[in-house]
């Protein structure tokens, strides 16, 4: 129940900001479709058993989304600059580390967190090993220290 | 305020654009797909956020904020997908990806 709450309250938002209408007939078109959204999910959790598996509900997912925030800026910087130092001063590498998270909503995280900043791309998840490619070695080495992972794995305790 | 404002939104704007050229023209100078997504990845993270932080400086306290937020969002969950199936499937398919073996690691 309290996630069809939580659930309707998202949708109601996302309507909101659509339209940007406050007349009552508007509101009640979308109070109609959300009603709809929600019994058309609700029937689809007997199918796949996931109701809402969008978001994970943390309390330090802002502290972490400033993290990211930063370290995309980092990267990017980097990524900038060789790409006008040209392909010399690339060294493409391939390699495997380990996803300590329990869920598949805290693996896709780390999997997406890693994708999102550039010079690191995930290849593909075995259960918890993850294949990545970098754009260098110093990008390789940096993930393989693993602080991103301890902070993803951090999100589903809370 | 106006104006410190605007020239705000448009150094985000034409770094923005600065950075989007850049991605660009790493896409032709890196040797093959693996490498050319890294560059695009630059695009879809510091070009488009810059744009989008231009934009809503632009747009003040208003519902086109949120709005603009919303796209921003939609493209962070898409963007990491897309380039996610892009090199699966370059790696099931496609070519083997060009490593750099000039010094071997222990």
């Amino acid at each position: 129940m309290k996630v069809v709450i939580n659930f309707g309250i998202i949708l109601t938002g996302f309507w909101l900001i659509n339209s940007g209408y406050f007349k009552p007939l508007l509101l009640g078109f979308g109070f109609l479709s959300v009603v709809i959204v929600i019994a058309i999910t609700w029937r689809m959790k007997e199918k796949d058993g996931e109701f809402f598996p969008l978001i994970m509900m943390s309390l330090r997912l802002p502290g972490y989304l400033l993290w990211m925030i930063g370290q995309i800026i980092k990267s990017n910087m980097d990524v900038i600059r060789r790409i006008w130092l040209g392909s010399k001063s690339i060294s493409p590498t391939i390699v495997t580390c380990k996803a300590g998270q329990k869920s598949d909503a805290g693996k896709v995280l780390y999997a997406n967190s890693i994708t999102m900043t550039p010079g690191t791309i995930t290849m593909s998840i075995h259960d918890d090993i993850l294949e990545v490619h970098a754009l260098t070695r110093q990008a390789a080495k940096d993930l393989q220290l693993g602080e991103m992972d301890r902070r993803v794995t951090v999100l589903e305790d809370v | 305020m106006e104006l410190l404002i605007d020239v705000a939104s448009w150094i985000c704007l034409l770094t923005g654009g600065f950075v989007g050229i850049t991605g660009a023209i790493g896409l032709f100078r890196f040797p093959d797909i693996y490498t050319r997504l890294h560059a695009s990845s630059i695009t879809d993270t510091s070009c488009m956020g810059l744009i989008m932080l231009g934009l809503i400086l632009q747009a003040g306290l208003s519902v086109l904020l949120l709005k603009l937020l919303l796209v921003m969002l939609i493209l962070a969950y898409t963007s990491p997908t897309v380039a996610h199936i892009l090199i699966k499937t370059a790696r099931r398919e496609g070519p083997e990806p060009i490593l750099d073996n000039k010094e071997v690691e222990s």
